[in-house]
């Protein structure tokens, strides 16, 4: 187990520098004077405060040192939790800004991420059990993980938002609201927050089934669950256990997968205009924000990184392989 | 000669009977015909329509007509010339993506795989890193800070960051290859690793490998079109994903424009469900059991 979590961690550890060498090195590499966008962006035409400006974002770069001496500087700065300022939202520092927005996304994410699993799961190992649940669970499940996430979210605002007018079509809470701790706000907040959330949860639904349902499948031809049959062990007990041991490549799936539901969850944003990270994104983007950029990507980074971390710690808890030391859990 | 002559007769009669399972294969020929018949639209398509995508050809907003067939947008260009060449982009950055991270991860899977030992702990090491790494967040900061980019350089890009999951699987399935006995065999012959590879692994996950190449394919697409959604697209080219953003971005929802978004998501949608039927029609087609009897 302890070799088994060292693994994990040096990983974990690794992806971590590399995001953060990433976030440093691209504006250094890439083509083109990124300090020259930001201030053109800003269309300062006084001269004297474009050039004060320029030496701030100059500073801020740190270009006046060398290279190595800028790499450290930066890991320094980090570790510090100074990201920089944001641009886009001056003065206020890219932390608080990244973590202004930061529970909005967690909001939609999580409660996506962990029903569709779950639903997906039962939909799947049930499919593998009748034909005729089969025919037309597998057809759909393909097809919506074939769904570009912003496209479904698209329809659901067109169809939901405006053409049924069952649900707000944008934003967090409604203009008129106060962020608050009273029962009219949760309401508001959750009203908003339904086709956001439904969009996430029907996309990932589908490769959980389909998943679920092949694995459930493969498990039955086995030899273990052959042997239990011949032994005349009931239909029902020998589908427990080939769904138990169907869950495991799943929870290692949950893990794999999250990037991809992250990156469906920001452009799902952008489509409600929902106050979350995507949206900071876009915001950041098209104001050539890139200490904002940069700061989301490493947050996002973190909290893949956690999350698979959790994953891990669940599947020492299932997988008593692992814990035993004994093959099972791959690194 | 003899044995050589025998030989390719069983190699062509393996592959004749594939093709002849593949073509009775409701699910392979019918998720081919939709890939293979948008791929026509988008390759053909531009060539009889004179017009260019950004060129404003008539009335402002129009619903699908029999002069436009797809409607036109706010500003009066033709939806579906852009359509036509949107297809295109798609497929150019799926076949880019697809291709460079299929390269990609099939290099880092047979030499981890094939030589193991520190090399393999040292590539294993690289393919987890990539694989926890949140593509679409990295591809996102890396695009933001070019000014210009162009359908190819997405694809590039694409492909840098997708490979990890095929090396992973090319890498398990090599070691269990890699200690058979025509593969000492030809180790005792002298051959060199590469060629042992190209000519005596690989041919034994064939099947693997094409549908694994067709679900990178797809995934490009999807990465492709997340991209120019969120406004980091080609500059100077129309997407499938930039129309959806600039549906967005001029209020098309709301002005019940549904021509404007609905066939670049639907293109999309069917392309790449399409392609995932197809490896499922594959995979009965290459793994006699699943075959309908």
């Amino acid at each position: 187990m302890g070799r088994y979590f060292r693994r994990k961690l040096l990983i974990y550890g690794v992806t971590f520098f590399i995001a953060v060498t990433i976030n440093f090195a691209i504006p250094r590499l890439m083509p083109g004077d990124p300090v020259a966008r930001m201030l053109n962006r800003h269309s300062v035409s006084n001269s004297e405060s474009a050039a004060a400006l320029r030496t701030y974002f100059e500073d801020v770069f740190g270009f006046d040192v060398p290279l190595w001496q800028q790499y450290l500087n930066y890991w320094t700065a980090l570790l510090q939790g100074d990201l920089g300022v944001s641009v886009f939202a001056f003065p206020s520092p890219v932390s608080s800004v990244v973590l202004d927005a930061l529970p909005y996304t967690i909001g939609l994410l999580v409660p996506a991420i962990l029903l569709s699993w779950i639903v997906g799961n039962g939909l799947g190992a049930m499919a593998a059990r009748s034909k005729w649940l089969d025919n037309s669970v597998l057809p759909l499940g393909y097809l919506l993980t074939a769904v570009p996430y912003m496209w479904l979210a698209i329809l659901l605002v067109w169809s939901g938002g405006v053409l049924l007018d069952w649900f707000p079509a944008a934003r967090g809470y409604s203009l008129s609201m106060q962020p608050n701790l009273s029962w009219a706000f949760f309401v508001d907040l959750v009203h908003h927050w339904f086709l956001p959330f439904l969009s996430l949860f029907i996309v990932a639904l589908g490769g959980w089934a389909i998943g679920m349902r092949n694995l459930v499948i493969y498990e039955l031809e086995s030899d273990y669950s052959n042997y239990l049959q011949a032994l005349g062990a009931p239909r029902r007990l020998v589908r427990r256990y080939a769904f138990r041991n169907a869950m495991l490549p799943q929870i290692s799936g949950l893990a794999l997968q999250l990037g991809v539901v992250v990156g469906g969850a920001l452009v799902t944003e952008v489509v409600f205009a929902y106050p979350g990270l995507g949206s900071l994104l876009l915001n950041a983007i098209n104001n050539q924000d890139f200490f904002l950029l940069q700061g989301i990507l490493l947050f996002i980074v973190i909290g893949v990184l956690l999350f698979n971390f959790l994953a891990d710690v669940a599947f020492v808890l299932v997988d008593p392989r692992t814990r035993l030391g004994l093959e099972g859990g791959q690194s | 000669m003899t044995t050589d002559a025998a030989l390719n007769a069983d190699v062509i009669g393996k592959r004749n009977e594939h093709l002849y399972f593949a073509l009775r294969n409701p699910k392979v020929v019918i998720g081919l015909s939709i890939v293979l018949g948008l791929l026509l639209l988008g390759l053909i398509g531009p060539l009889f329509l004179s017009s260019s995508p950004t060129a404003y050809v008539g009335p402002k907003s129009e619903a699908p007509s029999a002069d436009y067939w797809f409607g036109t947008t706010v500003h009066g260009r033709d939806v579906f010339v852009q359509f036509a060449h949107g297809l295109r982009s798609s497929y150019l950055v799926g076949f880019l993506g697809g291709g460079i991270a299929f390269v990609i991860g099939l290099t880092i899977g047979f030499t981890a795989g094939y030589r193991g030992g520190l090399t393999d702990e040292f590539l294993n090491m690289l393919t987890n890193v990539v694989l926890v790494l949140p593509a679409l967040v990295v591809l996102i900061v890396i695009s933001s800070y070019m000014e210009v980019r162009g359908v190819v350089t997405q694809g590039v890009i694409i492909g840098l960051f997708s490979w990890p999951w095929v090396a992973r699987a090319v890498r398990a399935q090599t070691f269990t290859l890699r200690n058979r006995d025509y593969v000492d065999l030809a180790r005792l012959t002298g051959k060199r690793s590469p060629q042992i590879v190209v000519r005596e692994v690989m041919p034994n996950m064939a099947s693997y490998l094409l549908m694994s190449m067709i679900l990178l394919f797809g995934g490009a697409i999807l990465f492709a079109s997340m991209l120019d959604f969120i406004g980091l697209g080609p500059t100077n080219a129309v997407s499938l994903g930039t129309m959806m953003q600039q549906s967005m971005a001029w209020a098309a929802i709301h002005l019940g424009l549904w021509w404007w978004f609905v066939p670049p998501g639907l293109a999309i949608t069917a392309i790449v469900g399409a392609l995932y039927i197809t490896n499922v029609g594959l995979d009965e087609v290459f793994n006699p059991k699943l075959r309908e009897m």
